[in-house]
């Protein structure tokens, strides 16, 4: 019969198509309240190693060699140096007081570090350890975003509410964008063109145009069956090719899939619990959450945007990174 | 039905074996009957769509946030309800399915049809269980068309699972289908069916893991509990939820397996002329 040779085809190629290549990275993620990283198999879906770190661990990222992590350890006013090789903590770079979120420059020499109790944004010199400068911000600073060409740096500040556009080779502010209510999180497109900033308590993402640094765009949540207040976007990421946009909606426990040109939402994907910080595995077939109420991280399948895995790590994961091998 | 006319012209005194190929035809005779009755009666098609179907899109739609704050296997990640409550559904649609072919095995009684299948010369059983199978083979493409509907409200199993899960459909069916056969041969009238359904689909239903995760049943109830536990049904369930996401259940598929040979082997003892569950009841049964 036609059809049921029809139906057969149509079946065997589903079955290719959902075929998933499993990719081996190690996914770092720091556990703000039991003060650990769970280092996470991404292939396995295991966690192979829970790290004792400094108090209060947040932002992480990791070396472009992918041979050290560099952690926020809050609470110990510190940002902590590991080895990913054994695991060990190696050194600490002068942070300030209450390191928060940080961003390391294209050329992986420079990182620009958040201090929210004091309201500056410290520059530091990774390979001296030296702090090159401290640019005084607006109050609260948090989310640190930089351009493809190291050229600007975007710092937002959480109660006065604005994006600072800061010169890197100056370390001065040239542009104030005044965006909604409690800005978290700022991410370049990867050609440099706009800025993405999510308002927390305001419930939207700012697109702002980095040619004229003004606000071209503001992207609203809607989610059937919540109430507006439980939508709170922080952790934003752009695809490498530029696409799609993944937002964290925090209490709203999804991740919102985002057209980046027509600055629609795609899809809303459950995750765990409050989703804080996003990040890509670098073959950017997944993107992966951490739920901080819920104590662990979700698998999205960046293809099919659809979440593949839950895995439980430590107590509140904040913040995740995955290493480039 | 002329086929099996035409084995009894041929065999006056049926022989005592029969080769596969008569077996076959037998089958494909009691099958394409079942086929052709459900393709006449499109409103059933409809209905038995409906009503998962309303579970789906009305009744999920109210409680979408209900689940979420654990994860239970099969699940790898956090569902939503309406996700959750899918191979529940497909449960409903096969024991609704295994009801109404025992209503029909009523209604081919008392129209006298059922004189006309249980006269062929081969063994009662196999008869039997060709109409059992043929009856889960209506249901299962009922399942699959509500699994297609599902899928565009976004409940998307790993496109394997469509695939395991067809064996599962088929023993899960196979065994409620045996269960309401063997229901039939206690059933008098047509009328009786209404208690078939208060005393036997609702409770399977309901009590079950079809709607909600035992772990939630009993944190409310331990004893509504242990009732779901001694449940076939949610066996059944839980086997179809497992296939659909890939996985067998070794524990459901056992006891599935297990209710399925209990129920079958009394159906056919009930229907045995010799054991007489039935020809006790000749009386009500015939064309009058």
């Amino acid at each position: 019969m036609p059809l049921k040779s029809r139906f057969c085809t149509a079946v065997v190629m589903s079955l290719v198509a959902g075929a998933q290549p499993a990719s081996a990275f190690m996914a770092y993620v720091s556990n703000e309240k039991d003060n650990t990283v769970s280092v996470v198999d991404t292939a396995s879906g295991t966690v192979v190693k829970t790290l004792p770190v400094g108090q209060r661990p947040r932002g992480i990222t990791i070396s472009h060699d992918g041979k050290f992590i560099y952690l926020c350890a809050s609470d110990d006013d510190t940002i902590e140096v590991i080895d990913t090789q054994t695991h060990e903590i190696v050194g600490q770079l002068p942070s300030g007081p209450d390191p928060e979120l940080f961003v390391l420059s294209p050329d992986g020499k420079t990182l620009y570090v958040a201090n929210e109790d004091d309201n500056l944004v410290t520059v530091i010199d990774i390979e001296s350890r030296d702090v090159l400068a401290e640019i005084p911000v607006g109050v609260e600073p948090e989310g640190m975003g930089i351009s493809p060409d190291g050229k600007t740096m975007v710092n937002t500040s959480e109660t006065t509410n604005m994006a600072h556009f800061i010169d890197t080779d100056s370390h001065e502010i040239t542009h104030n964008v005044l965006v909604d209510s409690r800005p978290r999180f700022a991410e370049f497109k990867p050609d440099g063109s706009e800025v993405w900033v999510s308002a927390e308590i305001g419930g939207t993402v700012s697109v702002i145009d980095n040619a004229s640094r003004a606000v071209k765009h503001k992207i609203t949540f809607e989610i059937a069956g919540l109430r507006s207040e439980a939508i709170q976007p922080v952790g934003v990421r752009i695809t490498a090719d530029g696409k799609k946009a993944y937002v964290a909606l925090g209490p709203a426990n999804r991740v919102a899939v985002v057209d980046t040109t027509t600055y629609k939402v795609e899809k809303y994907v459950l995750v765990g619990q409050r989703v804080w910080q996003l990040a890509f595995t670098p073959d950017q077939k997944t993107i992966i959450s951490t739920n901080g109420v819920s104590n662990d991280i979700t698998f999205i399948d960046v293809a099919t945007d659809e979440p593949v895995q839950s895995i439980t790590v430590g107590a509140m994961p904040w913040g995740v990174v995955v290493s480039p091998q | 039905m002329s086929l099996h006319t035409q084995t009894t012209s041929l065999h006056p005194h049926p022989p005592r074996g029969f080769t596969p190929r008569q077996y076959l035809a037998c089958l494909s005779g009691i099958m394409i009957r079942e086929g052709l009755r459900f393709l006449n009666q499109r409103e059933r098609f409809v209905s038995s769509l409906v009503r998962p179907l309303l579970w789906l899109f009305v009744f999920a739609a109210g409680f979408r946030q209900v689940l979420g704050v654990s994860i239970i296997p099969p699940y790898r990640t956090y569902v939503l309800y309406e996700v959750y409550i899918t191979p529940g559904l497909a449960g409903m649609i096969l024991l609704f399915s295994g009801m109404q072919s025992s209503l029909s095995m009523v209604y081919d009684r008392e129209m006298g049809n059922m004189r006309t299948l249980l006269v062929s010369p081969f063994p009662r059983w196999f008869l039997l269980v060709s109409k059992l199978f043929a009856g889960v083979a209506v249901s299962v493409v009922q399942v699959y068309a509500f699994f297609a509907i599902a899928w565009f409200w976004n409940v998307r199993p790993p496109p394997v699972g469509y695939l395991l899960v067809l064996p599962a459909l088929f023993l899960g069916g196979m065994m409620l289908c045996s269960l309401g056969m063997f229901l039939s041969s206690m059933i008098r009238q047509l009328e009786n069916f209404a208690g078939i359904m208060n005393f036997v689909i609702f409770p399977m239903y309901f009590a079950s893991s079809a709607l909600y995760p035992l772990w939630r049943i009993q944190e409310s109830s331990p004893l509504l509990f242990r009732i779901c536990q001694g449940n076939p049904f949610t066996y059944a369930v839980e086997l179809i939820r497992f296939a659909l996401y890939g996985r067998i259940e070794w524990m459901s598929l056992g006891i599935v397996f297990g209710f399925t040979v209990l129920f079958l082997g009394g159906a056919i003892f009930a229907y045995d002329p010799a054991h007489g569950l039935l020809g006790r009841k000749r009386d009500t049964g015939g064309n009058g």
